[in-house]
C-alpha cells in the first residue's frame, strides 16, 4: 500500500525537517564529513546503552553483551547507531522517513553478513509501524531526533505503545537555552560548520524539563538525565553535569500492561494519561 | 569480471587478519583469540612457513635467544603463554653489566628487591607456548600455515557506498580472504607495508650480528646479562643455564666472515679476549675515568658498584654458529585505514639494547587493549578513530627509544679520544644516578 509521508497533521514527520536531510543521505558514512559529530557521539552513546542495559540485566553473553534485545532505532538515517548496536548482538529494527537514507543504510550493512541479518531497515514514520508492533520492543532509541519532530507529544505515545512494559526509552537531544542557541546553531552551523547548516531550529529544541514532563504523564519514569559536550577541537563529546547545550535521558515505561488499547489511532484530543502507578491492573 | 556482489560473496569474511605468524604476529592473534569482548569473532593468522611442531625440547640451546622484560612477560601470562615458557626451559637474569672496551667505565643495572631484570629464553619456546595457547582457540583463530599474501587491495574511504569495504587479500594459491582490519607483522621488510605505501626511515648498519651457544669453563650462579662495548661493536653474552651462555656479537661484516669461518678454538679465544683485553685502554682515559669515578665517591658513595668479572668460555656448541645482517628502521605511519603494523614492520633496532621483540609485545599490548575497547563498543575495527590512538602512544614510546639505541650504537663505534671520555663520563654518571638507571 502507498503510505502517505507528507502532509499528514496526525504524522510527526515534518516535511520541512525531510527534505533537509534528502541533500545530505549519502554522506552518512564519510566518518570526517557532514556527519563526523554523530560518528563520534557513537563513544559515548553506544556505552551509555550498552551499560544501561547491562546493568538491569543478569544475562550476559560473552562477545555479544547486547543478544536477545529487541531495539527500535527511531530515525536511524544512515544507521550509524544501529549498526554497532548490531554488532553488539541486538536485533535492531531501523526507520526512518526518508527513503534515501535507508537505501544508504541497507547498503552499508549489507557487505557485512553478520549485520545484514541482525539488522532490518524501513523506510516508514513512527506512526505507520504502530500497528503491528504494539508493545514488540524491549528498548527503543531516539538520538538527536526529538529536535526534528512536528508533534512531540504524539511521538512519545507512539514510543509507548510499542514498547514492550519495563522497556526502556533512550533519547539523546538539545536543550532550547541561550547557550544552546549560541553553540548549538550559531556557532556548530554559521561559525566553523560541525552540523550542516539549517539543520535545527532553536525553536524546536526541547528543554529536559519539558521531556521529563511529556513522558512522566504517558506512562514512563524518568531513570536518569546527563548533559553531552562537543569539543569541536578533538572532535569527541564527553559527558558534563550541565544540559544547557546537549543532553541523553534513559526513561523506563511502566510495568502495567496496555495504558492505551491497540486499536486507538493517536490524537492530539486524547486526555492525559493518568501517570502510571505501580498495581494498576485492567 | 564478474560483479563485485558475487566476488564478495565467495572470499571468506574476517575481522582481524594477522600477515605473518612470527613471534610478534602469533602473540597477537592469541591475544585477541583470549578477549572476551572478541568472543563471537572471526581471526586469521598468515604464516608462510609450515607449522611446527614443538612437543619436545632438544636438549641443546637454539642460538636464536630473546631478552624477555618483565612487561613482556606480563603480556604472555596474560593469556597463559608464560607458563608453558616456564615449563619448557628460560633464564632469568638478575643483573645487567654494560661496559666499555676503551675504558674502565661500567654500568650495572639491578632491581632493588633482587627481582628478576628479564629472562633469557629461547625463540622456539616462546613460539612453542604461543603455538599452544593458538591451538586453544582454534574456533576463533583460524593458522593458515604455507600461506604467504602475494596481493592487497585496499578499500576506497569508507562512504563510497558501491564497492567492497573491505581488505581484499590474495594467497599464494589463489585462495581469497576479506578482512574488516589487516595487521602487517611480517617483519622489517613488511610486505604488508611496502603494499600500504607506507614510507620508512631505514639504515643498514655495516654491521651482522653473530650468535651461537656457548659452553661456560665453569658451572656459576650464571644470572649476569653482560655485554662489553668494543671499537667494532657490542658483544653479549646471555644466560641460558648454569652451564650456558648464548653469544650475540656485532661486528663489521667482514669480522663476523671470519668468526664463522674460524675453527673452534679460534673463536673461543676471540670471544675470551673479547671480554678480558684491555689491549684499547689508553692511559689518558683510564686517568680521567679513574678521576672522575673518584670524585663521584665523595659526592654518592654508593654510586659505584661492585664490577664482577664475566665467566669465561671453554666451549661452542657445533653449528650453533650463524650470522645475519643489521639494520635499523622506522615506519612514517603505524597505521592507515583498516591497517596497522606491529614488530618489526614497524620498527627495527640494533640488538644491543636487546629491545626488540619487547617493543613488538608492548605494541600488541596497547593495539589488543584499543582494539578490545572498540569491541565493547561495537565500533567497525578497522576505524582510523582508534587505530591512531594505537599509534601514538606508540610511537611516542618506540621514536625515543629506537633514536637512543642508534645514538648508543654510533657512540660506541668509535676509539675517538673525546668521544669515549664523553661516553665514559656519561656512562659512570648514569650508573651513579638511580632515577635515570630506574627509567632505563
Amino acid at each position: 500500500t502507498m503510505k502517505r509521508l507528507f502532509s499528514t497533521s496526525h504524522s510527526s514527520v515534518d516535511s520541512k525537517e525531510m527534505r533537509k536531510f534528502q541533500l545530505l543521505a549519502h554522506k552518512w558514512w564519510d566518518e570526517e564529513g557532514e556527519y563526523s559529530a554523530l560518528h563520534s557521539m557513537n563513544d559515548i552513546r553506544v556505552p551509555f546503552i550498552r551499560d544501561t542495559l547491562l546493568n538491569m540485566s543478569s544475562n550476559y553473553h560473552l562477545g555479544t553483551p547486547l543478544s536477545g534485545v529487541k531495539i527500535l532505532d527511531v530515525g536511524c538515517g544512515g544507521g550509524l547507531l544501529s549498526e554497532p548496536l548490531g554488532r553488539l548482538g541486538a536485533s535492531v529494527t531501523g526507520i526512518d522517513p526518508l527513503e534515501d537514507n535507508i537505501r544508504t543504510a541497507d547498503q552499508h550493512k549489507s557487505f557485512d553478513p553478520v549485520l545484514a541479518k541482525r539488522i532490518q531497515y524501513k523506510s516508514s514514520s513512527l506512526e505507520e509501524i504502530v500497528e503491528e508492533c504494539m508493545e514488540t520492543f524491549d528498548v527503543i532509541v531516539a538520538s538527536e531526533v526529538v529536535e526534528h519532530v512536528a508533534d512531540l507529544e504524539m511521538f512519545i505515545k507512539c514510543c509507548s505503545q510499542v514498547l514492550k512494559p519495563e522497556g526502556s526509552l533512550f533519547i539523546t537531544t538539545i536543550n532550547k537555552t541561550q547557550l544552546s542557541y549560541v553553540l548549538g546553531i550559531v556557532v556548530a552551523e554559521k561559525m566553523i560548520g560541525i552540523v550542516p547548516e539549517g539543520t535545527h531550529e532553536w525553536e524546536k529544541f526541547v528543554p529536559p524539563e519539558e521531556l521529563e514532563h511529556i513522558l512522566e504523564s504517558n506512562g514512563f519514569t524518568v531513570k536518569s538525565v546527563n548533559g553531552m559536550l562537543y569539543n569541536p577541537l578533538s572532535g569527541s563529546w564527553s559527558w558534563m553535569e550541565s544540559t544547557s547545550v546537549n543532553y541523553a535521558m534513559h526513561a523506563v515505561k511502566s510495568g502495567a500492561r496496555g495504558q492505551s488499547s491497540p486499536g486507538d489511532a493517536p490524537s492530539e484530543t486524547e486526555g492525559e494519561q493518568p501517570s502510571a502507578t505501580a498495581g494498576t491492573t485492567m | 569480471r564478474a560483479p563485485l556482489g558475487l566476488v564478495a560473496a565467495a572470499a571468506p569474511l574476517y575481522d582481524v587478519v594477522v600477515s605473518g605468524g612470527g613471534m610478534v604476529g602469533s602473540a597477537l592473534a592469541a591475544v585477541l583469540g583470549h578477549d572476551i569482548h572478541f568472543h563471537d569473532k572471526k581471526i586469521a593468522l598468515l604464516e608462510a612457513g609450515p607449522r611446527k611442531e614443538y612437543d619436545r625440547m632438544p636438549d641443546s640451546y637454539s642460538n636464536r635467544v630473546s631478552s624477555i622484560s618483565p612487561g613482556s612477560a606480563t603480556l604472555l601470562s596474560s593469556f597463559g603463554a608464560w607458563d608453558h615458557v616456564c615449563s619448557l626451559r628460560l633464564k632469568p637474569f638478575r643483573r645487567m653489566q654494560v661496559w666499555d672496551a676503551c675504558s674502565e667505565a661500567m654500568i650495572v643495572f639491578e632491581k632493588d628487591d633482587l627481582d628478576d631484570m628479564g629472562y633469557i629464553v629461547e625463540n622456539d619456546v616462546i613460539m612453542s607456548a604461543l603455538t599452544k595457547q593458538l591451538d586453544a582457540v582454534a574456533d576463533r583463530v583460524e593458522v593458515f600455515y604455507r600461506s604467504r599474501a602475494v596481493g592487497y587491495t585496499w578499500p576506497l574511504p569508507s562512504h563510497s557506498c558501491d564497492t567492497s569495504p573491505w581488505v581484499q587479500i590474495e594467497l599464494a594459491d589463489g585462495r581469497r580472504l576479506q578482512t574488516k582490519l589487516l595487521i602487517g607483522a611480517d617483519g622489517h621488510n613488511s610486505v604488508v607495508r611496502k603494499e600500504a605505501e607506507i614510507k620508512t626511515i631505514e639504515h643498514r648498519y655495516d654491521q651482522s650480528a653473530v650468535v651461537a651457544t656457548l659452553h661456560l669453563s665453569e658451572a656459576t650462579d650464571n644470572n649476569v646479562a653482560w655485554q662489553r662495548f668494543l671499537p667494532t661493536g657490542p658483544i653479549a653474552l646471555l644466560p641460558l643455564s648454569d652451564t650456558a651462555s648464548s653469544l650475540v656479537w656485532s661486528t663489521s661484516h667482514e669480522h663476523a666472515s671470519e668468526l664463522l669461518a674460524m675453527d673452534e678454538e679460534g673463536f673461543v679465544d676471540s670471544i675470551n679476549s673479547a671480554f678480558w683485553s684491555n689491549v684499547n685502554h689508553s692511559d689518558f682515559i683510564d686517568t680521567a675515568g679513574a678521576m672522575f669515578r673518584s670524585a663521584i665517591s665523595l659526592l654518592k658513595p654508593s654510586g659505584t658498584a661492585v664490577r664482577q668479572l664475566p665467566p669465561s668460555v671453554a666451549k661452542v656448541d657445533p653449528g650453533s654458529r650463524a650470522m645475519f645482517p643489521l639494520g635499523m628502521g622506522h615506519a612514517t605511519e603505524y597505521v592507515q585505514h583498516r591497517v596497522a603494523l606491529i614488530g618489526d614492520a614497524a620498527h627495527r633496532v640494533h640488538p644491543l639494547a636487546g629491545q626488540g621483540v619487547n617493543l613488538g609485545f608492548g605494541d600488541i599490548a596497547c593495539l589488543a587493549h584499543h582494539l578490545s575497547a572498540a569491541a565493547f563498543n561495537g565500533s567497525d575495527l578497522g576505524s582510523l578513530k582508534h587505530l591512531l590512538k594505537f599509534e601514538t602512544e606508540r610511537q611516542r614510546h618506540n621514536v625515543s627509544l629506537i633514536a637512543a639505541t642508534d645514538v648508543l650504537k654510533r657512540l660506541y663505534s668509535t676509539r675517538l679520544a673525546p668521544l669515549v671520555l664523553l661516553r665514559t663520563w656519561g656512562l659512570q654518571a648514569t650508573n651513579a644516578l638511580p632515577p635515570v638507571k630506574v627509567r632505563i
